[in-house]
């Protein structure tokens, strides 16, 4: 892999403590609140290069670039940030933050208590993604970024990327809104319920507090991951991906373990997905994606868009029908209504919702031509 | 869309007569704009602020490469989310005889803009009546190429009937410019010779 000229190299983890508390928009006041993030390419003396790049609902700060000379799988967006990609951290300063109450090094439910000595659980305040924003905010005034050439996320990263231009207009240069929306469909909220009820109804959730006992809610946290996949899907993609075959058998077993691919699939991803990410996180999470709606806050979203001066890009999937593409429509009219600079692709693809980390090469075309101020003038 | 009309140079034309009616740094709107050719010219040569509207996903993919603003999506649908004269110029260059509801775009076109320009293959010209009226088949020429099963010219019209258009839904013809190869004629009066010698039509018109 170092032979890749095009990757960002090893990559390390990096922490900031924000000591003072923070006024939630439930009116709560919190803190400290640690925040790991990792960060590609340099900050220029202007402060002004610098790309904040949001990960969707399970992933972390570990956009890019690999963690150790063994690791075998990049970060998440290795496709689109790296010397020369789309996201070229020869130009920017590409930073990338593990979301407020996540598991992955940013302070979350399973962070122990400063006060207690022990666990949050589900002490930990209900966050929206108002207060996600905010949080990475104060790191980038650590940093000292003054300015973001731009900030760009996909699915609920997409979401972030919308209040960040909504919460601190003036700081915003240009945005990538990716496979989102301003608002969950009824459809879609309805989908993380089932997958908080599965944790929940869990025996051992216990109420959140399980960091100490022997048993995790990992049934009820993989029921609800394997709900997750199926919305990140489309039926397209699944009859490509499976079609109805069978897991490793050529019959019916007439009994109810797994028979088909599809099922061994969704298990599968289940199974590891609690290795890696925590219950409440999950729950909390969810939560505050399910409250994301600036159309209901600010009255409409050309209220919320009207002090931007950023230009935008929007980019949604034919076959996505978590986040379709007609809420990014959406969201593109009231740009144009306002008369703002946007851009707006549909892309043809087969990968349903997923598509947004699959497509990455006309993804990659689309946003280095965006990110690129490409004027040769050619007049005679 | 503008690959609907096939024939290079006289695009090329098309383009500079379009050009030297923009102002500079106006607003620009240009529906089906294709690649974004004439949009790039706009904005280098005459610093306008231009947006493109494109059904085709490679075409948008490929004004973006050159730096134009561009929104994928279907003009037949109509402009809602554009304001009341909201552009100075909206374009609809060769693509009129492709929508589907020509009336409606050109509605929704006069609503938005405070000029539009209109160009389109003028399909009474003399050529195409001679190779209709001899051959008998659907008229093909270098301007419109494709067979009558295969074409995206779905509305073809001739500069008469553009008039009479005109004149039914109340908009009024700044200026009308009539091409061929080797010749430009204006007028904003119909004329039978214009009908049957010019290949193309550029209309720029308003609301009245």
């Amino acid at each position: 892999m170092f032979e890749d000229k095009n990757s960002v190299g090893i990559v390390s983890l990096k922490y900031y403590e924000i000591k003072e508390k923070i006024k939630f928009e439930s009116g709560v006041e919190f803190g400290p609140i640690t925040v790991a993030y990792e960060t590609y390419g340099k900050l220029n003396e202007n402060g002004d290069n610098a790309i904040l790049v949001i990960h969707a609902l399970t992933g972390d700060a570990h956009a890019a670039g690999y963690r150790s000379e063994n690791d075998k799988k990049p970060g998440w967006w290795d496709t689109l940030i790296g010397p020369d990609k789309a996201f070229d951290t020869n130009k920017y300063f590409v930073i990338c933050t593990n979301i407020l109450g996540g598991c992955s090094g940013t302070t979350g439910p399973s962070s122990i208590n400063p006060e207690t000595g022990k666990p949050y659980g589900i002490t930990f305040p209900v966050f929206t993604i108002e207060d996600t924003v905010a949080v990475q905010k104060k790191l980038l005034d650590y940093l000292c970024v003054k300015s973001l050439y731009s900030v760009a996320g996909g699915s609920m990263g997409g979401m972030q990327a919308i209040q960040f231009v909504i919460s601190y207009p003036e700081m915003v240069k240009s945005a990538i809104f990716i496979a989102t929306t301003s608002r969950l469909s009824p459809q879609a909220i309805a989908f993380n319920a089932v997958g908080r009820n599965s944790i929940i109804s869990d025996p051992s959730w216990n109420n959140g507090d399980y960091y100490d006992k022997d048993k995790k809610p990992d049934r009820g946290l993989s029921n609800a991951r394997m709900i997750g996949h199926i919305t990140y899907l489309c039926e397209e993609a699944m009859y490509n991906k499976f079609g109805r075959r069978l897991q490793d058998k050529n019959h019916y077993d007439f009994n109810f373990d797994v028979d088909f691919q599809v099922e061994s699939y969704l298990q599968h991803q289940g199974q590891i997905f609690v290795d890696r990410f925590d219950a409440n996180s999950y729950l909390y999470i969810t939560k505050a994606v399910d409250y994301f709606d600036p159309v209901d806050k600010y009255g409409s979203l050309t209220n919320a868009f009207n002090a931007s001066n950023a230009k935008f890009l929007v980019i949604s999937f034919d076959s996505d029908w978590l986040f379709p593409s007609y809420q990014s429509k959406e969201i593109v009219s009231s740009l144009m209504h306002l008369g703002k600079d946007v851009s707006y692709c549909e892309i043809k693809s087969p990968c349903g919702h997923d598509a947004f980390l699959l497509e990455y090469d006309v993804q990659s075309k689309i946003i280095k031509s965006f990110l690129s101020d490409s004027k040769g003038a050619d007049c005679e | 869309m503008n690959n609907h009309y096939k024939d290079s140079m006289g695009l090329h034309l098309n383009y500079e007569l379009i050009k030297e009616r923009i102002d500079n740094n106006s607003k620009v709107l240009d529906l089906g704009c294709g690649s974004g050719q004439l949009l790039k010219m706009l904005k280098e040569c005459k610093n306008i602020k231009g947006i493109g509207i494109e059904i085709s996903q490679d075409k948008v993919i490929e004004c973006l490469e050159k730096g134009l603003s561009v929104i994928q999506g279907d003009i037949d649908a109509g402009l809602k989310q554009f304001a009341d004269k909201s552009y100075d110029y909206v374009i609809l260059n060769q693509t009129l005889q492709s929508t589907y509801n020509p009336d409606y775009v050109l509605e929704e076109m006069i609503r938005v803009g405070k000029k539009c320009i209109v160009s389109f293959p003028n399909f009474a010209y003399w050529r195409v009546r001679f190779n209709y009226f001899f051959s008998g088949n659907m008229p093909k020429s270098k301007v419109l190429p494709f067979e009558w099963y295969n074409t995206p010219n779905i509305h073809l019209l001739t500069i008469k009937d553009f008039f009479e258009f005109a004149k039914k839904h109340n908009i009024k013809i700044l200026e009308g410019i009539y091409t061929t190869k080797a010749n430009i004629r204006k007028g904003i009066q119909y004329s039978m010779f214009s009908n049957f010698f010019a290949e193309e039509a550029i209309f720029i018109i308003t609301g009245n």
